[in-house]
């Protein structure tokens, strides 16, 4: 879990949900620094044993970060930028399909 | 410099093509326009400064004393950036490079932003796509609450946030009392740093030290560690660590001159140094040679950082690590080479223009073989000892399973045992096991890592949806070789 | 370099899925075997195969291909049970029934067409069949798109998880003692006192039988021992996505979904000689058609590509033979390492430890190849 430092410069808060629990977070985050500063644990369960995995590398090489944003699953949270009104949910094991795309 | 926010904005091809904005990349972009060069910079962050000038431009952090003065040096290699000419394509992915069938020695890459993919040609391509952190697997690396040392200085740098909860900061390497010194200069609470340099490494690096003596290193380095020290409970001669907690971190385990100390904690940076980003390189079809020293496969380059796939240049750490002040003269460098294979410098130009950035290299890497000897991660942390111990963070397997397969069923390399476990086959596609796989099958195997081998890499180095792929151009060879 | 203490009853050359297959048949009936096998970076069909347990459309132009195919196919539950049995490892063969998924009537007709002509070619009439509509093939596989008009279903056709098989076999060799030998390229076959020494950079192996199983190495080799193995690289681009929820459980010709979640398209064919590069345009060619047959895999992540090579003789069929001059020699080759893996293991080596191969197989010696230059 993280906190924001003492000092920050100014900066807009964005709303967001995680799992449906609203949230805010800096403007300018990546959604996962949203998450860590939400006091958000884990973000996904793996495919292969369901553990609870987190946000690892930050700098986008692990994949540990997946979630689900705005119903797209597996993107990499550290590299997308938080935006006002983002639906992100855990990622829960497997990638979920939808018809959504036909 | 051009930002462009969508990928239709991109033209049909560039002169040069540079994949990360970091250092070096940045760097070598922003020479190359000068020279006269098309440019497309892509990178996959939102902002540039690469990792080590990661946010330079929009980091919340106020205070300047937090990072400290290397870091904000940064921004005059940015601001030069972005008085080029440069295209700038940030949030953007290269997920493959391959030859230009139409146009001899030239290359296509896959380039995807926001969830449109395209086909952009380029004469000249330079990776400067840096370093990741050597992986550090330990039982109980997996668990929420366990990080990298550089994510705790990402989420420093550009989200102004620093762990909450009681911390400790395990491994070796300059980094790691870097990032130290910056927590606790940001209030982080650091339970203590658990320090895994090998004792045996201070003899072996000794023979380096006059070089290192004449080094920007060494004013720097022990300022770090002596902040570091004297502010931080500093447990020196660490051997083992572990990871323990259920769904979460809760303390970590470690053995010091054969005594086992345990610390509750929240959150536990680990970090052993930082190896090169091969996954592109690789896929790029690069030769790579095992670097002793480096303890790092490394891709093969000339004297401009030319790879062995003539017009792919490797700039920057991703070359073999030399710190930032050097990636970005070795972009310098990596431009010269790319506009003088162009024509638009002649050879004797080029080498003129170059003089003084090789000098000004030399003396920044001056003093890297005394920190790469004193820091060679210890044995046991490169192949985990303990059979639980998971090493491919994507399928879960464990260096158990790895260690059986090599002795049992006969496997030399590291492909034969991704087909046979499927590591190195999840998403982060080897980056997170490949150096550990290959450590656990030399070490079982009685072999070295240069005869073990890596894994054979390719495309999509980043992830690309099935339908992105799909609209894509195709020819007619294409049609006719699928359907039939 | 070093000299071998032990003589294996027959040295397999090649540790690949026919090879391994070979070798489990051979150990199970009692033979002391070696597997002399190249390394890490070795082309090997069996890493870059698509899995299939495949019979529908097999042996235009010899029906005695589709009788052997068929035959492996109704052996594989044999082979998959004994492999669980000797390892533990379930290999997830199925035989659900397999598609054809046709996006033209064109592609249709063409299909359809190649199939009446097979079975009109063929001795036998147990091979069932059913070219569907769109509206039936829909009905059997809600999740097709609207650009499938029409399909090929038999319910011959399973798959495996062909990388689960391939370390089966290898686990179930070792178990029995086979004596798995990495790293041992074979330079020279000689045959010396009735039976063959065997060498490469790593020393000399005696053994009373060789079975060549070394996939494209079998050109070079089989001339060395008096068998001929005319085999040639042909190319095939095969992509995979992230796993996924299961959503598909019968085997496409071109699409499925393995038991691990993530989905496989194949497959393309081209003549390049030994070059393994991946292209774009092929995968987009390969991508474009999975995703217009389902398209619920459009958002899927692709997470690897790959290309190997086939083993293709000049028809396309195996090559199984014993050598007339240097008897004890066999050749065993195909590109369908994975569908046959049931004949190899439970049918052929057998036969070969007998020194006779079966009259079943009498058609795929590459004798067949061998026609007049002059007619």
């Amino acid at each position: 879990m993280f906190r924001p430092i003492a000092d920050l410069a100014a900066s807009g808060a964005l709303s967001f949900t995680f799992d449906g629990r609203p949230m805010t977070a800096r403007a300018g985050d990546t959604v996962a620094a949203a998450l860590l500063v939400n006091g958000i644990t884990a973000c996904r369960e793996t495919p292969v044993s369901d553990t609870p995995r987190a946000p690892y590398c930050l700098m986008g090489v692990c994949f540990d970060c997946l979630v689900v944003i705005d119903g797209i699953g597996n993107r990499q949270g550290c590299l997308v930028p938080l935006a006002e009104g983002m639906r992100i949910e855990t990622q829960h094991g497997r990638r979920h399909l939808t018809e959504a795309s036909e | 410099m051009t930002p462009i926010a969508s990928i239709e904005q991109l033209d049909e091809s560039y002169d040069l093509l540079v994949v990360g904005a970091g250092p070096a990349g940045l760097s070598a972009a922003a020479r190359a326009a000068e020279l006269g060069l098309s440019i497309l910079l892509a990178d996959e962050n939102p902002a540039p400064g690469g990792q080590i000038y990661r946010a330079v431009t929009t980091t919340p952090v106020k205070n300047r004393a937090i990072l400290g003065e290397d870091y904000w040096r940064g921004a005059d290699i940015v601001a030069r950036f972005e008085r080029s000419k440069a295209v700038y394509a940030p949030r953007c992915t290269v997920w493959s490079i391959g030859p230009d069938e139409t146009a001899p020695g030239a290359f296509e890459l896959g380039l995807s932003l926001d969830g449109k993919a395209r086909i952009i040609g380029a004469k000249q391509v330079i990776l400067a796509t840096g370093a990741q952190e050597r992986p550090f697997p330990i039982p109980g690396w997996t668990l929420p609450g366990v990080m990298t040392a550089g994510a705790a200085q990402i989420a420093l740098k550009s989200a102004g946030a620093i762990p909450s909860g009681r911390t400790v900061i395990a491994g070796c390497g300059p980094l790691l009392y870097l990032l130290a010194g910056q927590l606790a200069a940001a209030g982080c609470q650091i339970a203590a740093v658990l320090d895994t340099t090998p004792s045996a490494n201070r003899s072996k690096a000794l023979g380096a030290i006059p070089d290192f003596l004449r080094s920007p290193y060494l004013a720097k380095g022990l300022k770090l560690m002596l902040t570091a020290r004297r502010k931080l409970r500093f447990v020196s001669g660490v051997t083992s660590l572990t990871a323990t907690g259920e769904g979460k971190l809760a303390s970590v385990q470690f053995e010091q001159n054969g005594r086992t100390g345990t610390l509750a904690c929240d959150t536990l940076l680990l970090h052993q140094g930082v190896i090169p980003s091969v996954n592109f390189s690789n896929a790029a079809g690069c030769a790579h040679d095992f670097d002793t020293e480096q303890h790092a496969w490394v891709p093969r380059v000339d004297a401009w950082f030319g790879s062995t796939v003539p017009g792919i240049a490797i700039a920057g750490d991703g070359a073999g690590i030399g710190g930032a002040e050097s990636a970005a003269l070795r972009g310098e460098i990596a431009a010269f080479g790319a506009a003088s294979r162009l024509g638009k410098l002649n050879e004797a130009e080029r080498d003129r223009q170059a003089t003084p950035v090789r000098a000004e290299l030399d003396k920044k890497l001056r003093g890297r073989r005394f920190l790469d000897l004193l820091y060679k991660p210890a044995p046991q942390f490169l192949a985990p000892p303990r059979d639980e111990t998971i090493v491919c963070r994507c399928e879960e397997v464990t260096a158990g399973q790895i260690r059986d397969a090599a002795k049992r069923l006969g496997v030399t390399g590291p492909n034969q045992m991704k087909a046979f476990l499927r590591c190195g086959m999840g998403p982060c596609q080897g980056r997170l096991c490949g150096p550990t796989v290959v450590e656990l099958i030399a070490e079982t195997r009685g072999t070295t890592p240069a005869e073990t081998g890596y894994y054979r890499l390719r495309p999509p180095i980043k992830p690309v949806t099935l339908a992105e792929l799909a609209a894509l151009p195709q020819t007619e060879a294409s049609v006719k070789a699928v359907i039939r | 370099m070093s000299t071998i203490p032990r003589e294996p009853d027959v040295a397999v050359i090649g540790g690949g899925v026919v090879g391994g297959a070979i070798a489990l048949g051979l150990a199970r009936n009692g033979a002391k075997v070696a597997i002399l096998d190249e390394g890490d970076t070795a082309f090997r069909a069996s890493r870059g195969n698509f899995a299939l347990v495949w019979v529908q459309s097999k042996g235009f132009g010899m029906p005695d291909y589709a009788l052997w195919s068929r035959r492996s196919a109704d052996s594989w539950h044999e082979l998959a049970t004994a492999l669980a049995g000797e390892t533990g490892i379930d290999v997830a063969h199925s035989q659900p029934g397999g598609f054809m998924l046709c996006l033209s009537e064109e592609e249709l007709d063409k299909r359809v067409d190649a199939m009446r002509r097979l079975h009109n070619s063929r001795p036998l009439t147990d091979f069932p069949y059913e070219v569907l509509d769109h509206a039936e093939t829909k009905r059997r596989l809600p999740a097709i798109g609207k650009d499938v008009v029409g399909s090929l279903y038999s319910p011959l056709d399973g798959h495996v998880n062909s990388l689960k098989l391939f370390r089966a076999l290898r686990e179930a060799t070792v178990r029995r003692g086979v004596d798995y030998r990495p790293n041992s390229p074979v330079e020279t076959i000689v045959p010396k006192d009735g039976g063959f020494a065997i060498t490469g950079p790593w020393g000399e192996m005696r053994a009373g039988k060789v079975v060549l199983c070394a996939g494209l190495g079998n050109a070079r080799l089989a001339p060395m021992v008096g068998l001929d193995a005319p085999v040639k690289p042909s190319k095939g681009q095969i992509i995979v996505t992230e796993k996924t929820e299961p959503f598909l459980h019968n085997p496409m010709v071109t699409v499925r979904q393995t038991d691990e979640g993530g989905v496989m398209i194949g497959d393309s064919q081209e003549d390049r000689g030994f070059d393994t590069v991946v292209g774009q345009p092929i995968l987009s060619t390969m991508a474009e058609r999975a995703v217009k047959m389902f398209p619920r895999l459009a958002g899927l992540n692709v997470v690897r590509t790959w290309s190997a090579l086939r083993v293709m003789s000049p028809d396309g069929f195996p090559i199984y033979d014993q050598s007339e001059t240097h008897p004890g020699a066999f050749v065993v080759t195909c590109h369908s390492g994975v569908t046959l893996a049931a004949n190899h293991a439970l049918t052929l080596a057998p036969a070969i430890l007998s020194g006779t191969l079966p009259d079943s197989v009498a058609s795929f010696t590459a004798r067949r190849f061998h026609v007049p230059a002059h007619s």
